[in-house]
Formats: structure tokens, C-alpha cells, sequence
């Protein structure tokens, strides 16, 4: 809970929805409105995972730019376009390599045992 | 059965282009802001009609060109009866209808595709190979881009830089192949693209994208992760690597040269990542809102995550 809010907080709630989604909307639908009705489950658990990773993952990341020397993913790409990274290529890689894991953990996490 | 105002009105258009046929059974398959497809007979005949509204970038009328060259060349397409413009700068095309499968996962796993999916990989090498053979100098209109520009450009509009597309991009100016001989390019050579039946390939469809260039990008693309829709083979999620080019090379296909499909298939995934986050900026931007379009936004990662596999030991 987060005051000064009440019980559920943002978390079951969206869990509650999710759950009525996939209990009673998508096998009382069919075609397009069923393949709706799972997006819609799938964007509610993106949300879910990100309300419970997403403070660690952006302090994380806050490090890896440090790291890097750059205030941004923004300032990373342009310096990575300008080549200003081709002599730190193996810790680079290594660092985004970390970022891509750390939005798949949130965006979908099956995706990196193959089963997503 | 199309009651509407707009399928009266195209039932009457139709009927007038085909000889006076009775038209029946006008129904949408699907539409966009500026293309739609539609179903219906003529005398009985089951036949498709694509039109495209005024001012679309792309032109229909070099579609059907392509398409009714591929037909001459012995590719396997729907058969063209008519394309034109109208006055109003409609554009339209009617095809011959083909009975079949589009959709990827039901001829990745349903039961009454197992044949089928033992003769696909082959079946795609061989009309890759014919693709490619066509006298490009019969089909007017074509435009060859370059690939890495158009997308850097796309990308920079967006104005969501992301680190790891730069690093391929990068790689992509470093290693792109020499370029040969232009030939013709489907362009969106996948499963999605093709009608299937139990017997295998039946047609290729929807070249919109159809352009000159490296023929490889075909092969490449029909390799790309996204377009094994969750399956392991890495050919459209059907078949191995040496199986699609040998079947291409028997057909008649230039020697092909693992190394270059694999520069399309990186450039491919790629494309498909700078793609992903247009799709989600079409929700954002307000010009369609879906919440479909908004969770493509969310699988850009995925991309970044198959260009680290696929580049993994070619860094």
C-alpha cells in the first residue's frame, strides 16, 4: 500500500483485472476480440512487472550510463553513431546486453527461455 | 453479404468492369487508412478486389505491374484481370481469389499442414528463384533504396534514440555486402505473405514492397526471428538454412553466400525493431489509438535481443 491510498494497491489491482481477463473474457469471446482481450491481459502483466521491477531496473541503468560516462540513452546513441565506443566495444555490448535483459524481464519474460 | 452504401456502390463498379457479371457475396477481409481488401464472385468466380484511396505513397498500379509480370515469369501469384486508376484517383486491382492459409501459426502447427510444411522451405526457394529471374526492364516504376538510410531516417524521425540500434547500424555500414546485380525484391517474403494449402505454397501475395535491389534481402528476411513466429527452424520457422538455398540454387538462383543472407537477415531484424517503434508512435501520435499498436512499442527489446543472438561470434 501506498499512502495515503487504501487497500488493493496498484499491483492487485491490475492483477484483478488481468485475472478476470483471463478467466472470463477471453473463453467467452472469439476471432479479433478474443486476440484483444489477450493483448490487453499480456499489457496489464507488462505493467504489473514493471511497477514491481522498474525502480530497481532504473537505478540499475542509471549506473550503466555512469559507467559509460553519458547522461542518457539519448547521448549514448549519439555517441555510439559518432563512434566515439568502437575501443570500449566488449563492455558496451556487455552493459546494453544488460538493458535489453532488464526490458525483457518487464516487457515479456518468456522471451529469452524461447517460450515467449 | 455488404449492404452498405459503399458496397452497393463498389458491387455496381464491379459488375461494370467484369462484363456485366452478377456480383454477390461483397465482403471485406481487411482494411486499413488506405487500403482494403475485399472478397466476392462474378458469375460465380471467387475473386478479390484491393483498392487503394488517393494519395497513398505507394502506387498501386506498379503493384499489379509486378504482379502481372511474376504471373508471365511462372512465380506462383493470383491471376491479374484488371488494375486502374479512377478518376477520383482511386486505385484498384481484381485478382483471381486462391484458396488457402495466411495465417503463420496455423500452417506452423495445425495437423492438416504437416505435408505442406515438409514442402514449404523448397517451395519458397523455387519461387524466390523465379522472383529474382524476372526481366526487370518489363516492369515499370520500381525503386531501389538504400536500406540502412531509409531506416536511419525513419528511426531519427521517431526521436527515440536506442543505443543498441545504433551499435547494429553500425555494424551493417561496416560489413555490408558489394552490391551485385539488381534484380527484382519482393520485399515482405514471409509467412503471412503466402497462401497455403495442403499441397503446399499456392500463391505469393502482397507485393506492395516489391523493389529492385540485392535479390538476398528476400531470403534474409524470410529468416528473421519475428517471422518464425515462435517456432525453431530458422526459415520462416519451417526448415534449415542449407534447405532454402539449395532448393534456390536448384531452381535456377544465383549462388548464394551464407554470409550475405546473414548481413540481410540482421538488417531485417533491424528494420523490424525501427518498425515496432513506428507502430507504437501510430498510437501515440493519436493517428489510430489501439492498445495493440501501443504493446508493439514494448517488444523493440525483443529485436535488440535477437540482434545480440544473431550477432553473436560476427561482432
Amino acid at each position: 500500500m501506498t499512502a495515503p491510498h487504501d487497500a488493493p494497491n496498484a499491483n492487485e489491482l491490475l492483477e484483478a483485472v488481468r485475472e478476470w481477463i483471463d478467466r472470463e473474457l477471453i473463453p467467452g469471446t472469439e476471432g479479433r476480440l478474443r486476440f484483444h482481450a489477450r493483448v490487453a491481459a499480456n499489457v496489464l502483466g507488462i505493467v504489473e512487472r514493471e511497477i514491481e521491477l522498474g525502480p530497481g531496473q532504473a537505478a540499475a541503468h542509471e549506473a550503466r550510463l555512469a559507467r559509460l560516462g553519458v547522461g542518457s540513452d539519448a547521448e549514448l546513441a549519439a555517441a555510439i553513431r559518432r563512434r566515439d565506443f568502437d575501443d570500449r566495444a566488449d563492455e558496451l555490448r556487455a552493459l546494453l546486453l544488460e538493458s535489453v535483459l532488464d526490458k525483457l524481464a518487464v516487457a515479456n519474460p518468456r522471451y529469452v527461455t524461447g517460450a515467449g | 453479404m455488404e449492404s452498405s452504401a459503399v458496397g452497393t456502390e463498389l458491387s455496381t463498379m464491379l459488375s461494370q468492369l467484369l462484363d456485366d457479371a452478377e456480383i454477390h457475396g461483397l465482403h471485406r477481409l481487411s482494411g486499413g487508412a488506405s487500403r482494403e481488401t475485399w472478397r466476392f464472385e462474378a458469375d460465380g468466380r471467387p475473386l478479390i478486389l484491393q483498392r487503394q484511396r488517393a494519395g497513398d505513397e505507394r502506387d498501386m498500379l506498379i503493384e499489379a505491374g509486378v504482379v502481372r509480370a511474376a504471373g508471365r515469369g511462372g512465380a506462383p501469384v493470383p491471376a491479374l484481370l484488371d488494375a486502374r486508376r479512377r478518376d477520383d484517383g482511386m486505385a484498384f486491382m481484381i485478382l483471381e481469389a486462391i484458396d488457402g492459409e495466411t495465417i503463420a501459426r496455423k500452417i506452423l502447427r495445425d495437423d492438416d499442414f504437416a505435408d505442406a510444411r515438409s514442402r514449404l522451405v523448397g517451395d519458397f526457394g523455387t519461387a524466390l528463384a523465379r522472383i529474382h529471374a524476372l526481366d526487370v526492364a518489363t516492369i515499370s516504376g520500381l525503386q531501389q533504396t538504400d536500406q540502412v538510410q531509409y531506416y536511419t531516417d525513419v528511426l531519427d524521425g521517431l526521436g527515440q534514440p536506442h543505443p543498441v540500434l545504433e551499435l547494429v547500424r553500425n555494424w551493417l555500414i561496416d560489413t555490408r555486402p558489394p552490391a551485385g546485380r539488381a534484380t527484382l525484391v519482393h520485399g515482405d517474403f514471409r509467412l503471412g505473405n503466402m497462401i497455403v494449402g495442403r499441397d503446399g505454397l499456392r500463391a505469393v501475395i502482397d507485393w506492395e514492397l516489391a523493389h529492385l535491389g540485392d535479390p538476398m534481402e528476400d531470403l534474409g528476411w524470410l529468416c528473421v526471428k519475428a517471422w518464425r513466429f515462435g517456432a525453431t527452424p530458422p526459415v520462416a520457422g519451417l526448415g534449415r538454412y542449407d534447405e532454402l538455398f539449395a532448393a534456390y540454387e536448384e531452381a535456377g538462383g544465383a549462388p548464394v553466400d551464407p554470409v550475405v543472407v546473414h548481413w540481410w537477415e540482421v538488417l531485417g531484424t533491424w528494420k523490424w525493431a525501427v518498425m515496432c517503434i513506428l507502430q507504437a508512435s501510430v498510437h501515440l501520435t493519436g493517428a489510430a489509438r489501439s492498445h495493440e499498436l501501443a504493446a508493439i512499442g514494448r517488444r523493440v527489446c525483443e529485436n535488440e535481443y535477437d540482434l545480440f543472438a544473431a550477432l553473436e561470434g560476427h561482432w
